[in-house]
């Protein structure tokens, strides 16, 4: 079992998993405690502000209950491999983030490998902004994955430049000229930190001088914060309810005890309570599991250019002007002159000095509109 | 239908297996990002004022631009551009800046560019080939209505032949009033 996220649903999760019996329990989290988390992570105290929220829950969680092991990580979920992740039976996520669920979502997918059962990995992801929240079960290549449902997303707030940089109407315009235009002015290559206590005060005296030139009111510290880092304010009880829907699945997924969420259930506190619970269907031209590398036997001795010319045979679909890539490395691409030329002289070269056995091509043609994945045997 | 809790020691049983075969070596994926821009950049169509340059021809997601605009106000300067393209990519736009101190009321002194779609509007619908279409516009139909350099805008608005002037002296590496810009014409 592993869970990522120590923070609102982090102490919620942990909590209810150590005392549903849950033994070996791995927790991912690369924040530390701040004054304002107290309200509601109620596994860390005011002497632990400072520390890593991985740490400190597994220590107090050990503590409280005997017979449970937690193995904190204290840093990113992107800093672990696949070969970490495949050690776990059930993925929990009480991520903030949009691209961290993303990599979480898509590397999960990419694990499954149809030769073996349990290279899948359930993935139950929550998440809560203020009175809402949402819960799902996410059977990596089997039911719709997190990408499938990226539209659904709410726009993120974003202010024209011009109205930023000439026009401030709102105390967040101000926040956001001191973070895009006036930081990268005055640090030149200094890269800002959001979570740089230092940084974001600097931000807030610079924000709440341009307010006062404009005789906008409302820019506080808080806001800053919450700007800068685009923070939703958070409700305890809204992460007690998606925490515990969340370990009521791994629960059932777990012991077989009773059939899973099938797969995604929202929650709405804003108008007394109400929630849905649908399935929401795969999307076919989902980018990450709707378009899964296929295998492809070739021969190493092939040139590129010979390779290229087996592919309209071995698609359902013609290519005609394929631009070919692995993940770190061009083969051929039809465009722009530049890349054209430097990648010509690939066409010539054998499959086996430019792509390993076992690794992803991707292919894009002008004549598609979505690419085609191909893992090279030999 | 998951057999959850058996798979630990098979797994770590063809862990061992693989590296001791030496094939354990972790193979990157082909993230969704990567695909789209390899799809864009391919498939770009660009008139022959503008130019894309990779200093690292295998990383597609750092690149330059260059615009020669041949005709309007700017025509006969090299305006060059870098695009940075992160993970997030179609879901959030390219960052896109001026590498050079220009004149334009849409440009500010630090190279940030006021383009609707590289903010507000921007859609993963779009493409690499609207963004850079939409750059080139700037250059071809400066827009006063929305200044980044409010004292270029103001001059476009009220004075056009002093601002058609500005534009000239800036882009021959000359003055604006208290600025100095850099020469982007060829000798």
């Amino acid at each position: 079992m592993r869970y990522s996220g120590a923070g609102g649903l982090g102490c919620e999760i942990l909590k209810n998993l150590a005392l549903s019996g849950l033994t070996d329990i791995h927790v991912i989290d690369m924040d530390t405690i701040d004054i304002s988390n107290l309200n509601r992570q109620f596994l860390f105290r005011q002497s632990d502000v400072g520390k890593s929220k991985a740490i400190v829950a597994a220590e107090f969680i050990m503590k409280r209950v005997k017979g449970v092991t937690i193995t904190p990580y204290f840093g990113k979920i992107q800093d672990k491999d696949e070969d970490y992740y495949s050690q776990f039976g059930i993925v929990i996520c009480g991520l903030d983030s949009v691209e961290a669920r993303r990599w979480i979502n898509a590397t999960l997918v990419n694990m499954v490998d149809m030769n073996n059962p349990e290279s899948l990995k359930p993935l139950i992801d929550g998440g809560t902004e203020g009175f809402k929240g949402q819960s799902r079960v996410i059977l990596p290549t089997i039911t719709s994955c997190y990408e499938c449902s990226l539209e659904m997303l709410g726009k993120q707030q974003t202010f024209p430049m011009c109205t930023i940089a000439n026009t401030p109407r709102l105390p967040e315009h101000c926040v956001e000229w001191a973070s895009v235009l006036e930081w990268p002015r005055v640090f030149k290559d200094k890269k800002l930190d959001n979570d740089n206590p230092e940084h974001v005060q600097w931000l807030y005296e610079t924000a709440l001088r341009r307010a006062r030139e404009f005789k906008i009111s409302g820019v506080t510290y808080s806001l800053t914060q919450g700007v800068a880092k685009n923070i939703i304010p958070a409700i305890a009880s809204t992460n007690a309810i998606i925490a515990a829907s969340c370990c009521n699945e791994a629960l059932k997924i777990a012991t077989t005890c009773s059939p899973y969420m099938n797969n995604y259930m929202m929650y709405s506190g804003n108008d007394s309570i109400y929630t849905y619970t649908f399935e929401y269907e795969k999307k076919d031209d989902c980018p990450v599991c709707g378009n899964l590398a296929s295998d492809f036997d070739a021969n190493p001795e092939w040139t590129l250019e010979e390779f290229m010319q087996q592919l309209p045979d071995s698609q359902q679909v013609r290519i005609k002007n394929p631009s070919l890539r692995t993940a770190e490395r061009n083969l051929y691409l039809q465009s722009p002159p530049q890349l054209e030329e430097a990648t010509r002289p690939n066409l010539f070269k054998k499959l086996r000095e430019l792509v390993s056995n076992g690794q992803e091509v991707s292919i894009t043609d002008p004549g598609l509109p979505f690419s085609v994945k191909l893992r090279l045997l030999y | 239908m998951l057999k959850i809790w058996s798979m630990k020691q098979q797994q770590q049983q063809q862990q061992k297996e693989a590296a001791a075969s030496g094939d354990g070596s972790v193979k990157k994926k082909v993230t969704a990002a990567q695909i789209r821009v390899q799809k864009d950049l391919t498939e770009l169509s660009l008139p022959s004022t503008m130019k894309t340059h990779f200093p690292n021809p295998d990383d597609l997601l750092h690149f330059n631009v260059a615009i020669e605009p041949d005709e309007g106000m700017y025509q006969g300067g090299k305006f060059n551009f870098s695009f940075t393209i992160n993970n997030s990519f179609p879901h959030e736009p390219p960052k896109v800046k001026c590498t050079q101190k220009i004149y334009h009321p849409n440009i500010d002194l630090e190279g940030n560019v006021c383009l609707n779609i590289l903010r507000e509007d921007w859609k993963p619908v779009l493409n690499l080939n609207a963004v850079l279409v939409g750059l080139q516009y700037l250059f071809l139909e400066p827009n006063a209505a929305d200044p980044l350099n409010k004292e270029a805008a103001s001059d476009l608005q009220h004075n056009r032949e002093n601002f058609r002037r500005n534009v000239r002296n800036s882009m021959n590496g000359g003055y604006v009033g208290h600025e100095k810009f850099e020469r982007v014409v060829n000798a």
